[in-house]
C-alpha cells in the first residue's frame, strides 16, 4: 500500500486451542457440555481433590491424533503428560495436565492460498491438555486487575484442550485468515470440535512482530489475545501490525508483551501484567503412564481422514470447472462444501449454474437472515430440482428468484412453491400461440412495423403477450411465435 | 550440584510455601542432601541410558469415553469456604507476587 510500509515485514505465528467434543471430560467421565448451571459437573477428579486419579480419555487421544495427522504432523512414538505448575483459582489442583518437551504429534504443515499466491504454514506441534473453569471477576467493571473478588465455576475445568502452534510463517492478516479458515474447516470435517469461536471452543492468539525488511533478528514478540472471530483476528493483527510499524518509525523501541484486543473499538491495548517470567516447573505427570500409540492405531486413524482443504479447494476446481473466488466460498466450511456437494450431485446439467444460484442468489437470503448455508430451510436437492425447472422451461430465471425465495421461507419443494404461487410458465405452443394471435390482432400497427424489417418492435410485442398471460408466457417461445408469425 | 538459601526461598515462593527463618534453614539442609544423593547418580556413566520418567512397565493406560454421574451442586460446593451465586468465591486474583 504506502511506501511506509515496504519498509517493514510482519511474522506471525498462531496458537490455537481447540475443545474437543467428547462426551466425556479428559480424565473423569463428568459430561462435556457448554454452559449450564455452574458447578452441575464435577467430580473429585476435575476438582483437584487430594486422591483423586486421573485417567486419560481414550478419544481424546484419537483426536488429537486425528488433528495432527490432518496438519500433516508426524505421531511422537512416545509421548508424555506434564505437570504445569501454576496457581490461579481457575486450575483447582494448582497445576494444569498439559504437554511439554513430548507431545503427541509434531512437526506438521498447511497449505495455504490467497492472492499472495500458495504458501506453507508448519505446525510445530499439536499437543493436549486440559481447560480450565471459569472465573467471573466482580467489582471494577469484570476486569480482573480492578476486582474486588472472583467466582469460579468448575463446569468447564477438565474438558479436553487441544493446543495447535504454528511456526512463525505468516506473513499478513490475510494470510492468517486463510489458515484459520483452513484449520477450523479442517477440524470441522474431522468432526472432534465444535470449533465455535463465539462460544470459545476455538480460541486463537497471535504473536506478531514486526521488523524491518531483511533484518536478521526478529522484532519484539507481541502477544494478542481475546479475538473471538475469524473477523476480529484481521482486525486485531491489521492494527497491530500498524501500530508497531508507527512506532518503528517514531524510532520506539517494541517492548515484548500481551496485549487485549477490544472487539467494540478494534483497538489492542497493554494488558497491564507485571513482566516476571512464569517458572511452570514442568514435570512428568507421575499418575499416567507414557503413551506409546500402536501403528495399527495411527494407521487406522490416517485412513479414516477426510479430504484436506486444500485437496478439496483442487478437486472442485477441476471436477466442477469452478474458478477460484467461487472454490474459496465454498470450501471455507466443511459444511458449505457438503451442501454444494449434494445439491450438485442432484442435478444432472453443469454444477456450476447450481454455484451461480448458491452465490448470487442463496447467500443473499442467508446474510439478510443470519444463516450459514448448511442452516437455511431448503435441502441440496430442492435448490437442484429449482435448477432443473428452469431448464425444463417450466418457470423462467425470473419466476425462479421468487420461487426461491419461497423454498426459503417455507423449506417446501420448488414444484409445491410454483403450484401456490401461480407461477408455472406456460410452455404449451397452443396457449401461448392463441395468446400472440391476439396481440397481433390488437396491433396491427406494431405488428405492421416487424412484417416490414423493424425487428426493434418485437420486443413491444413480447412485452404485451407477456402481460395478457400474467408473465406465465415462456418468453422464449413468445419471441419465437412472433417471429415467425411476422416474416 | 549445590543449592544456597536463596534458591531454596525462591523454590518456596513458586510452591507458594510461607516459610519461617529457622523452616528455611531446615529445608537447604534437606534439599542439600537429596541433591548430594542425585550427584552419586549422575557420577555414573550413563550414556545411552534413556531418561525414565516412570517406575512401572506400563504404558497406554487410557478409559473409554463414556460419561460418569458427576457430583451434586451441594456436594461440589460443600468445602468452598466461600459460596455465591453456586460458584467458588475466591478472594480478589494478585496478579504478581514477586
Ligand atoms: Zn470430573
Amino acid at each position: 500500500m504506502t511506501q511506509v510500509q515496504d519498509l517493514y515485514e510482519t511474522t506471525v505465528g498462531l496458537e490455537i486451542h481447540v475443545e474437543l467434543s467428547t462426551a466425556s471430560k479428559m480424565f473423569c467421565g463428568c459430561r462435556v457440555s457448554f454452559g449450564g448451571d455452574p458447578n452441575t459437573r464435577t467430580c473429585p477428579v476435575c476438582l483437584g481433590m487430594p486422591g483423586s486419579l486421573p485417567v486419560p480419555n481414550e478419544k481424546a487421544i484419537e483426536f488429537t491424533m486425528k488433528i495432527g495427522l490432518a496438519l500433516g504432523c508426524k505421531i511422537a512414538e512416545h509421548s508424555l503428560f506434564h505437570r504445569k505448575n501454576y496457581f490461579y483459582p481457575d486450575m483447582p489442583k494448582n497445576y494444569q495436565i498439559s504437554q511439554y518437551d513430548s507431545p503427541l504429534c509434531h512437526e506438521g504443515a498447511v497449505e495455504i492460498s490467497g492472492d499472495w499466491g500458495t504458501h506453507k504454514v508448519g505446525i510445530t506441534r499439536v499437543h493436549l491438555e486440559e481447560d480450565t473453569g471459569k472465573s467471573i471477576h466482580i467489582g471494577g467493571g469484570g476486569r480482573i486487575a480492578d476486582s474486588d473478588y472472583s467466582l469460579e465455576d468448575f463446569n468447564r475445568a477438565g474438558t479436553p484442550l487441544v493446543e495447535i502452534v504454528s511456526e512463525p510463517d505468516i506473513r499478513s492478516a490475510d494470510e492468517a485468515r486463510a489458515f484459520v479458515t483452513d484449520l477450523r474447516a479442517t477440524i470441522e470435517a474431522l468432526g472432534v470440535s465444535d470449533v465455535r469461536m463465539e462460544e470459545g471452543s476455538m480460541r486463537v492468539d497471535a504473536n506478531v512482530s514486526v521488523r524491518l525488511k531483511g533484518a536478521k533478528e526478529f522484532g519484539a514478540k507481541v502477544e494478542v489475545k481475546n479475538m473471538n472471530s475469524i473477523r476480529s483476528v484481521v482486525r486485531a493483527l491489521e492494527y497491530e501490525e500498524e501500530r508497531q510499524r508507527k512506532a518503528l518509525d517514531a524510532g520506539e523501541m517494541l517492548v515484548q508483551e500481551t496485549r487485549h484486543f477490544d472487539e467494540k473499538t478494534g483497538v489492542t491495548s497493554s494488558m497491564r501484567t507485571k513482566e516476571y517470567a512464569f517458572d511452570y516447573r514442568y514435570f512428568p505427570e507421575p499418575d499416567m503412564v507414557p503413551f506409546e500409540p500402536a501403528e495399527t492405531w495411527v494407521g487406522s486413524i490416517r485412513e479414516s481422514l477426510p479430504e484436506r482443504p486444500a485437496a478439496r479447494r483442487a478437486r472442485f476446481a477441476e471436477e466442477y470447472g469452478l474458478g477460484a473466488k467461487d472454490v474459496e466460498v465454498l470450501t471455507s466450511s466443511f459444511k458449505a462444501a457438503q451442501w454444494f456437494e449434494a445439491a450438485a450431485a442432484a442435478y444432472p446439467g453443469d454444477a456450476k449454474k447450481v454455484v451461480n444460484w448458491i452465490i448470487a442468489d442463496l447467500f443473499g437470503l442467508l446474510n439478510e437472515a443470519g444463516l450459514e448455508l448448511w442452516e437455511s430451510k431448503i435441502a441440496p436437492s430442492q435448490l437442484a430440482n429449482l435448477v432443473t425447472l428452469i431448464d425444463s422451461g417450466k418457470i423462467s430465471g425470473k419466476q425462479a428468484k421468487l420461487v426461491l425465495g419461497g423454498m426459503f421461507e417455507t423449506g417446501n419443494d420448488p414444484e409445491k412453491v410454483v403450484a401456490e404461487k401461480g407461477l408455472e410458465q406456460v410452455s404449451d405452443a397452443g396457449a401461448i400461440e392463441a395468446v400472440v394471435d391476439e396481440v397481433i390482432a390488437e396491433n396491427a400497427d406494431a405488428a405492421g412495423k416487424v412484417r416490414s424489417g423493424n425487428l426493434g418492435t418485437i420486443g413491444f410485442l413480447v412485452g404485451q403477450v407477456m402481460k395478457k398471460s400474467k408473465g406465465k408466457a415462456n418468453p422464449q417461445m413468445v419471441n419465437e411465435l412472433l417471429r415467425r408469425k411476422l416474416s | 550440584m549445590s543449592i544456597d538459601r536463596k534458591a531454596v526461598d525462591h523454590v518456596a515462593r513458586l510452591a507458594r510455601l510461607d516459610l519461617s527463618e529457622v523452616e528455611l534453614d531446615v529445608m537447604l539442609t534437606e534439599l542439600q542432601e537429596i541433591l548430594g544423593h542425585a550427584e552419586q547418580i549422575q557420577a555414573l556413566d550413563l550414556d545411552g541410558v534413556e531418561p525414565m520418567s516412570h517406575s512401572v512397565p506400563m504404558v497406554n493406560s487410557m478409559r473409554p469415553d463414556e460419561v460418569k454421574l458427576s457430583l451434586t451442586q451441594e456436594e461440589a460446593l460443600a468445602n468452598a469456604p466461600e459460596v455465591e451465586d453456586h460458584r467458588f468465591k475466591v478472594p480478589r486474583i494478585m496478579e504478581d507476587e514477586g
